[in-house]
Order: structure tokens, then sequence, then C-alpha cells
């Protein structure tokens, strides 16, 4: 009974905790913003009331971008953040930490200079000038990058706690078979995902194999999505690498359990007209990669929608300045994150159950032919 | 007279949402008729709810 209540306050807090620390973050934007209205003024810009709702706009706008982009230190608001290795692949290794970056300034190792434009590093010269082509883009060599980016350090951070979580839990069961501890909120997922999504859709022959991917791919995508609901700042599950390289190992994972079956169902599909088969051929083959193609898509896109109107709603309180919007729009945010606490859960149910459904038909067997 | 790509959008979205309104819709009656098979439907109805979705996604995202 106490292990409930204590999830239940867990979640409450988290709930409550995040819009008002949206509405934070924004707020340490706003001296910004004044500040270049002020620096607007020096220069002698004459500015009417259109253009300073465009800056708000702007700002908005470029905050929103900033928290869904990836970034190579970590920084939840102003003050409050840490550098993180940048690590390139540049004729050998070069290592130093991103704080090299602070205020554009350039980072020098063994006599190399790198420079952060718009997210990406680039190698320039001890000045640091970067040369353009026509559409903006610099010319500059980009090395390898392998950097521990905030998302990488998010899904370290996320693997060892799921790591220590689990196998604490799997401990406990050695002692005996009722759960303990975290146990009893995680036994009933788990029993949920083997009798809901993995029996049912795999068959009892063979789902046993595929458990453990099924039970790490649904709480590591439901734990990030719940993570990007902190106000860390967090966007890991909206963001098209880490979905794609979800799919893509349930795309290998698939066509590696292919049975005899599965491939004759897409090469020379019994039961229809001979003359139809090569067509049939055809259309599933590219079956083959619309489906993970669709699982990375669905993932990244309700990840990055969710964030986008939720940060959306809140910058909605800057533009329209009143104190009846502003309550307004906060209890709107309340319930949209609400929302999206469901999104995040189901998200990750489809990623599962669909994953389980691909694999049940790569072992399917038919009986009949 | 060329027509904005986001008119096309806005049509592919408007399309998925009347989908999975029906989708919906069909399942609470499915339900409403056997509600002993609950479960069911309501699986069946969240994955093809997520397939029209893809679709309705990948036109905001491809405009």
């Amino acid at each position: 009974m106490r292990a409930n209540a204590t999830v239940f306050f867990a979640f409450v807090g988290v709930l409550f905790f995040t819009p008002v620390a949206h509405v934070q973050a924004e707020n340490v934007e706003k001296p910004q913003q004044e500040q270049a209205h002020h620096e607007d003024v020096h220069n002698g810009d004459t500015h009417d009331e259109a253009s300073g709702e465009k800056d708000i706009k702007g700002i908005i706008k470029e905050t929103i971008q900033h928290h869904l982009a990836d970034s190579y230190e970590f920084h939840v608001t102003d003050g409050i953040g840490f550098p993180l290795p940048v690590i390139l692949v540049d004729r050998g290794l070069k290592v130093f930490m991103s704080s090299a970056f602070h205020h554009g300034s350039i980072a020098e190792v063994d006599g190399n200079f790198y420079k952060e434009h718009h997210g990406k590093i680039y190698k320039t010269d001890a000045l640091g000038t970067l040369s353009y082509d026509h559409n903006h883009h610099p010319t500059n060599d980009k090395p390898l990058d392998f950097s521990i980016t905030k998302n990488v350090f998010v899904i370290l951070v996320m693997a060892i706690f799921m790591f220590f979580l689990f196998r604490g839990v799997a401990k406990t069961y050695q002692t005996g078979l009722a759960p303990k501890k975290a146990g009893r909120f995680l036994e009933p997922i788990v029993i949920y995902v083997r009798d809901e999504i993995a029996i049912p859709n795999i068959g009892e022959k063979h789902y046993k194999k595929y458990m453990s991917y099924l039970l790490t791919v649904f709480f590591f995508i439901w734990f990030l999505n719940l993570v990007g609901m902190t106000p860390l700042g967090v966007n890991v599950t909206g963001n098209i690498a880490i979905t794609f390289s979800l799919a893509l190992m349930t795309f290998i994972i698939t066509q590696v359990s292919g049975k005899k079956d599965y491939w004759r169902h897409i090469f020379w599909m019994p039961g229809v007209p001979v003359l139809i088969r090569p067509a049939l051929a055809v259309i599933e083959l590219i079956g083959l990669v619309v489906k993970p193609f669709s699982l990375m898509i669905r993932l990244y896109a309700n990840m990055l929608a969710g964030h986008v109107v939720l940060m959306s709603i809140i910058g909605l309180i800057f533009i329209f300045e009143s104190w009846i919007a502003a309550p307004a729009f906060l209890g709107l945010t309340v319930v949209l994150s609400l929302l999206e606490l469901l999104v995040a859960a189901l998200q990750a149910y489809i990623f599962t159950m669909l994953t389980a459904l691909y694999f049940g038909s790569a072992v399917e067997e038919h009986a009949h032919h | 007279m060329e027509i904005p790509e986001i008119v096309g959008a806005g049509l592919i979205v408007i399309g998925a949402g009347i989908g999975i309104g029906r989708i919906g819709g069909s399942a609470m009656e499915a339900i409403a008729r056997q509600p002993e098979a609950t479960a069911k439907i309501q699986t069946a109805m969240l994955i093809a709810a997520a397939l029209i979705e893809g679709i309705g996604f990948a036109a905001l995202f491809a405009k």
C-alpha cells in the first residue's frame, strides 16, 4: 500500500512541477528579450508594436528549437548545466570538453581549431573563419563527430538506471515469488507486455526468445518519454536518429528470425494466381522497409509534436501578456501534460506492439497450403 | 496557379482525422455490442489508428 502511495505522489509531483518549470524557463528568456529591445533602441532602429511582437515570437521560436535540438552541453536553465565531452575523429582522436565552445569561442586541440556553428562542429583556422556557400552553409571541413551529446548522455544514464533497477528487481525474486520494492510496480507491467503483447502476437512457441527485446524497448521508450516531460529539457525520443536506431534494430531482428514461410510469403505468395506473384513480391519488398520506417516516424513525430504544442501554449502567455490569459494557458498546459503522460505510455505500447506483430509474422508457421 | 504544399498537407490531415474518428466510433459501437471483447477491440483499434496517424505525420513533415 505504501509503495502505491509513493508512486502516486511521485506522478502528481512531476505533473505539477513540469508546467511551472516550463514557465520559469520562459521567464529566464524574458530579460534577454528586453535586452534585445534595448539594443534595438541603441541602434536607433525605428520599431513599432508589430516589430516588438515579432521579437517575442522569434524568441519563442528560438527557445522551442533550442529545446528540440540536441546540444553539446547539458543546459537546463541559466546557470544550471554542465559541459559534456566532445569526441572528434580527425586524423586521430580529439577529445575536449564542450565548455571550450562557450560564447562562440574556438576550441584548440593539438594545433587544430574547431568552432561550433548552429549545432555542428567545423574545422577552422586560428581565427575561426567560416566560409559560406550561396545557401549560407559553411563549406569548412566537418570532422567525424562521436561526441557525448545531451541525448547520448541521457541514454547512457537511462541505460545504467534501467540496468540497476531491473537487476535489483530480478534479485528480489530469488528469495521468494512475491514481488518486493520496485517489483511491485513493475511486475504487472512486465506481465502485461508478456500476456497482452508478446503471446497473442508472436505465439506461445516462440515468444520467450523476444521477451528481453520487447521489454527493453518498452521500458526504454516509456522512461525516456517520461524524462522528456520533466523540466530537464531533454527530447530524446523526439530525435529521429534515436527512433531510427530503434526501428533499425526491430527491422534486423525481424529479418534474421524470418522463417521459410515468411520469405515465401514475400517472394512467392501462395494462394494467388502465378502472374500476380511477382507484382506482390515488389509490394511486399517495399512493405519490408515501410514497416520500420513508419515505426520511426510515428514515435519521432508524436513526441516532437507533443513538445512543440506544450511549449507553444506556454509561449502564448508571453504573446498575450494578460492576467486572464496566463492562468488559462497554464491550466491548458496542465491538461495537455496529462494527455502527454498518456501519449508517453501509448507510444511505448504501440512501438512494442507493432514490433511484436512483425516478429510474429516472421516466425509464423502456416499449417496448411 | 500553384496550390501551396500546405493545402495538401492539410487535406491529408483532414483525411487522417476522419479515418481515426471512424475507427474510434466503430470501436465504440463494437464494444457496446460485445463488452466482453473490449480488450481485443481496443488493441486492434489502437494499431489501426497508429497506422493512419503515421501517414498524417508523414504528410506534416514532408511538407
